[in-house]
């Protein structure tokens, strides 16, 4: 951790933030506050320099427009790729995640991304809506990866990221793998509140920017039971 | 009227009464899907020689529709969808069950505005507000207002009565750039009905830069879109007409929000002549819309009725609930959205110190967000579980389009 106490910023939520994103910010603070930890949360807007020394970066989705404009205006500002070289967290979601790649589509034109994850985005053949889960990389040491989402895009990845998961439901990145991961940077077509789902997921970032290896449990009771809800409805569908 | 369309009207006003005596529902739909597979041009049929009002937008729409239809009352009779069936099959119910009328206020479901434009060739059209609403689904933000402003363009003739403080909205009324200058524009009548509402429209949909508000205004940093002076405003408990005049607005419904649609309602009658002295008077007679508001006695509990469908309404909903035990009920099936990410844009925080309870197909995934939000609640499996487990007096109900429907059946179909 930078300083005193973990430092959190929702990247543009003025641009980025369509589907309940600001849901992982307050799940991010709140599961820190639970152990102790002092929190300090800054919603960081788009006419606004971002600050290079926060532990975690949240990016969310967006339209086409605020995110060809999101994209443009973080490349000029150069901050997150300071924070990425010094150790920062990183999690993008649906259009944030796009953008960390080398390209994307928005409004049927290729953007540059922000290049800090290798992999780029392009048009489906069909909107990808519904529910999505999927195996998490065993290294990540997480349960199944369990959210909704809804984007055209698809996205290809190099060699220089790992996927986050194996697809058992949805399309994800392209039907076979779903989000991508490299160092502390993490991405998921799993929109909007997606640690809301994923509540272990969220505290792989928080260890990710403390290093604190062991977090104290917390009561899951509600999130294990919409995630075993949610498991239920995509098998039960699977079989219709 | 031509003969098929006669005939298709009589076929879909026995429909409708079936489908009401058999319990089925309203009735508001199966007629109109009947009377339109007989003849596919029965709305515009029935839509001929009616003065006719269309009131559009994600919020507020059946209620705005209801109080418009009780002010231009004043004139004759309405035709009106008052059971919120707002796409052309419940317009066309709703003409062909009102027989003939003078005039017509029809809620229109914001996907179906080009089309009903032209089917029903309407004196006024009202926008009331864009804001993201079951996104799985529904057109986004920008594109829904794209495709307002193609529609209208196309309509000059249309008396447009639009939201100053919404620039979705004010954007969609107003002409491209590109727009023939040999054509009039569409004359734009502008009201202020406040918006608590904000985070849809940070980005300007002309040139994409920045919107700047400031008090109620609000302007574009990088092109002339900003906000146009309103003819009509919300001002305390009352409206301000175009000449200045303020009309104390009395109504049975509750909150903030519902004088704004009162703004909305007296601004559109005023298009068809209703003066606002005397329309005013016709909005306090509106106790409930489709359920919505409405209040039932059981078990010694008062239950009323809340609808809140997306962030914006839920924002509304809560200024207009009491502070008192409060049942909160989402379903996520199919008209409802089948995403609920949006409960984290919803502040749960107002109802800190209430008794909260829970119910609904999606129930766990309130209780996430609640659990984030720091308020505490209860979930409970059905309606009755809910009345049993507060005390007499007020109980608030808030909840989704199915889920409320879904309560407004145990309560026999409230109106």
């Amino acid at each position: 951790m930078s300083t005193e106490s973990l430092r959190i910023v929702w990247v543009y939520p003025d641009l980025l933030s369509t589907y309940g994103d600001r849901g992982n910010m307050l799940i991010l603070a709140r599961r820190a506050q639970l152990r102790g930890m002092p929190v300090e949360v800054l919603e960081v807007r788009s006419d606004q320099r971002l600050p290079a020394t926060a532990d975690i970066y949240l990016i969310g989705g967006g339209e086409d427009g605020p995110q060809a404009l999101g994209a443009q205006r973080l490349i000029a500002d150069g901050g997150l790729h300071r924070a990425v070289a010094q150790g920062s967290v990183v999690f993008g979601v649906c259009a944030g995640y796009q953008l960390l790649g080398t390209s994307f589509f928005a409004k049927g034109t290729r953007y540059p991304g922000l290049e800090l994850l290798d992999l780029s985005s392009d048009r489906g053949p069909t909107r990808a809506v519904g529910e999505l889960a999927g195996d998490i990389d065993p290294r990540l040491g997480l349960p199944p990866l369990t959210g909704f989402e809804n984007h055209g895009g698809r996205t290809h990845l190099g060699p220089g990221v790992s996927p986050l998961a194996r697809v058992t439901a949805g399309v994800g990145n392209d039907e076979a793998t779903e989000g991508a991961w490299r160092g502390k940077l993490l991405g998921t077509y799993s929109h909007g509140p997606a640690l809301a789902r994923n509540p272990a997921m969220a505290d792989l970032l928080l260890r990710w920017a403390t290093g604190v290896h062991q977090l104290p449990p917390l009561d899951d009771t509600w999130s294990d039971r919409l995630r075993a809800e949610r498991r239920a409805a995509v098998a039960a569908a699977a079989r219709a | 009227m031509p003969l098929r369309a006669k005939v298709a009207s009589s076929v879909s006003r026995t429909a409708a009464a079936l489908s009401r005596a058999a319990g089925r529902g309203d009735g508001s739909v199966i007629g109109g899907w009947l009377g339109l597979k007989i003849d596919p041009d029965l709305l515009a049929h029935l839509s001929a020689g009616r003065a006719i009002a269309l009131v559009s937008g994600t919020n507020g729409k059946t209620t705005t529709t209801r109080l418009t239809a009780a002010a231009v009352g004043v004139l004759g009779r309405v035709a009106t969808n008052s059971f919120g069936a707002n796409m052309p099959t419940g317009h066309t119910s709703a003409l062909a069950k009102a027989g003939s009328t003078p005039y017509a206020v029809l809620e229109v479901d914001e996907h179906y505005l080009a089309q009903v434009l032209e089917a029903t060739e309407p004196h006024v059209v009202a926008l009331l507000n864009l804001s993201r609403d079951q996104l799985d689904r529904a057109k986004e933000v920008a594109m829904m207002a794209q495709l307002w402003r193609a529609a209208l363009v196309r309509h000059p003739d249309i008396r447009i009565i639009a939201n100053a403080d919404d620039p979705m909205v004010v954007w969609a009324a107003s002409p491209p750039p590109n727009h023939d200058h040999r054509i009039a524009p569409p004359q734009v009548t502008w009201f202020s009905a406040g918006q608590r509402w904000h985070d849809d429209s940070w980005v300007c949909p002309e040139c994409g830069s920045t919107i700047q508000r400031s008090g109620d205004q609000w302007w574009c940093s990088g092109c002339p879109l900003r906000r146009p002076q309103p003819q009509w405003a919300v001002e305390d408990d009352g409206v301000v007409d175009p000449t200045g005049a303020w009309h104390k607005v009395k109504l049975q419904l509750p909150g903030k929000v519902n004088i704004g649609n009162a703004a909305t309602a007296l601004a559109v009658a005023a298009e068809f002549g209703v003066r606002p002295v005397d329309a005013v008077l016709q909005l306090g007679t509106v106790t409930s819309v489709a359920g919505r508001y409405a209040q039932v006695e059981r078990d010694g509990r008062n239950i009323r009725l809340l609808l809140a469908k997306n962030p914006a309404s839920w924002l509304e909903a809560f200024d207009m609930a009491d502070e008192a035990p409060t049942l909160l009920s989402i379903n996520a099936r199919d008209p409802d959205g089948l995403d609920t990410s949006w409960l984290f844009d919803v502040d749960f925080a107002p109802l800190r110190g209430r008794q909260v309870l829970i119910t609904g197909d999606r129930a766990y995934d309130l209780a996430v967000r609640l659990d984030v939000n720091e308020v505490p609640f209860q979930h409970i499996r059905t309606f009755d579980e809910a009345v049993r487990a507060v005390p007499p007096g007020r109980l608030e109900v808030i909840a989704n389009y199915t889920a409320f429907q879904d309560i407004r059946a145990e309560l026999d179909r409230v109106n």
